[in-house]
């Protein structure tokens, strides 16, 4: 036992190199699921406020450009008021929301990683919760895997863990949509049964089975379909509609309903 | 500024805000990420005890991951760079005389010296990164394309870095 002890000690470099490794690949180990993802993240108000100074700087570069996205969607939203119809109806049908968004501004984001992640000033205090979908003003951008008090990280759809439900837009044919960590421009569609072909252009856009995002978000367009010889079912890529290399904005989606949907799904279950 | 401790201190604090505010964002052709923080392990003093340098590079990386969510990931790959550190060292500069706490730096051990041990180091250091992030070799070609490209993209900011900041000699 005493020579163990003296031969560690002689070699400390090797044996403090090989515990230490162990520790990070331990600690890594974690991140490589989604559900290890969801529960353990750094996700902090120290991190949080490092990136939001800096964003704060760097946010003037671009801010033309943003400006002309947002007058753009106010203009989509007054086209929706009310008062932006000529009410010929007397009959009103009164609809409870299904969802609210939680307006955010990202602060940190990358692209180049192979799980990549955004961060945003906005957190529990706003009423952020984990697993809740965020959207761009064009299409999905990925879902909340870390809250802290001001501050949330988003698994972002460049995520080798990410895989959502969608929907091609012309079939309603079910597929999912995963991102094979190549390239930010292009994710994967994939269980495309053999007897769809899809076209160059046609849109995807989510199911609305997850609970997570509503139906009908742009998820992407078809760039090209590859059929496979002899498989059941096919894959496609899929050219994403949100440019997460120039993001700014993002909505957070909180389903209102989605604590009545999940104890519903619940009692089936069990 | 004379004091080791001070120095590295202010030397770990500025690579690390640089690195996770502008080189964490930076994206050449959607390959190329350069990772310029090694350049506090590089130029650690070559006399420093072996453990301590081991503990420091494990330190800075989980700083780094800190900052970007992947808690381990710069971790294991500066402990692996850490580990090599010693042994490049004798092998590029064992006939070398060091004085103690004297710094690897372009000054003392040459301009093509220092070139050679930082290309080795962060290439070790980017091979051990890329693969254990994406953690398969399926796309094994693309993913050595990318830790070539940033290697040489690193190496090339590291030495410029170094250009910018070297004194003058005072002689």
């Amino acid at each position: 036992m005493r020579n163990l002890f003296v031969l560690i000690w002689r070699n400390q470099f090797f044996f403090l190199f090989i515990l230490l490794e162990i520790v990070s690949l331990v600690l890594l180990s974690r991140s490589y699921s989604h559900h290890g993802t969801l529960a353990y993240n750094t996700t902090s108000d120290v991190s949080g406020n490092v990136f939001s100074t800096y964003s704060s700087i760097t946010d003037y570069f671009d801010l033309k450009e943003n400006n002309l996205h947002l007058v753009e969607e106010n203009t989509k939203l007054l086209n929706g008021l009310s008062s932006s119809f000529l009410v010929t109806d007397t009959q009103y049908v009164y609809r409870d929301s299904l969802f609210r968004y939680i307006p955010a501004k990202v602060v940190s984001n990358s692209i180049t990683r192979s799980n990549n992640f955004i961060l945003v000033n906005k957190g529990a205090k706003h009423g952020i919760e984990k697993e809740m979908g965020v959207i761009s003003q064009l299409g999905t951008v990925g879902v909340v895997v870390g809250v802290s008090k001001n501050y949330s990280t988003i698994m972002s759809m460049l995520h080798s863990n990410m895989r959502i439900s969608a929907r091609i837009k012309n079939s309603g044919q079910l597929v999912n949509v995963i991102w094979d960590s190549n390239d930010y421009l292009f994710g994967n569609v994939i269980d495309i049964p053999s007897h769809i072909v899809l076209l160059p252009g046609d849109t995807v856009i989510t199911s609305g089975n997850s609970l997570i995002f509503p139906a009908g978000v742009i998820v992407g367009t078809i760039e090209s379909h590859d059929k496979g010889s002899n498989k059941n079912l096919s894959t496609a890529i899929l050219r994403y509609i949100t440019d997460f290399g120039t993001i700014k904005h993002v909505y957070v989606i909180d389903n209102l309903m989605k604590f009545e949907q999940d104890s519903l799904l619940k009692q089936v279950i069990n | 500024m004379n004091n080791p401790f001070v120095k590295n201190i202010i030397r770990f604090v500025i690579l690390i805000l640089i690195q996770v505010l502008v080189f964490n964002n930076m994206n050449l052709g959607g390959y190329m990420h350069p990772y310029i923080y090694v350049l506090f392990l590089l130029l650690l003093p070559v006399n420093i005890n072996r453990s301590l340098l081991l503990i420091l590079a494990f330190f800075t990386g989980l700083t780094v991951d800190y900052f970007a969510g992947t808690l381990g990931l710069n971790a294991a790959a500066s402990l692996f760079l850490a580990y090599l550190r010693p042994g490049t060292i004798r092998l590029f500069f064992g006939n070398h005389e060091f004085y103690s706490g004297e710094e690897p730096k372009p000054s003392s051990v040459g301009a093509f010296g220092f070139f050679k041990y930082t290309l080795v180091l962060v290439f070790m250091h980017q091979l051990v990164l890329f693969y254990l992030e994406i953690l398969s070799f399926n796309h094994f070609f693309f993913t050595l394309n990318k830790v070539l490209l940033s290697t040489l993209l690193s190496t090339f900011i590291i030495l410029v870095i170094m250009l910018l900041f070297s004194k003058r000699s005072k002689k």
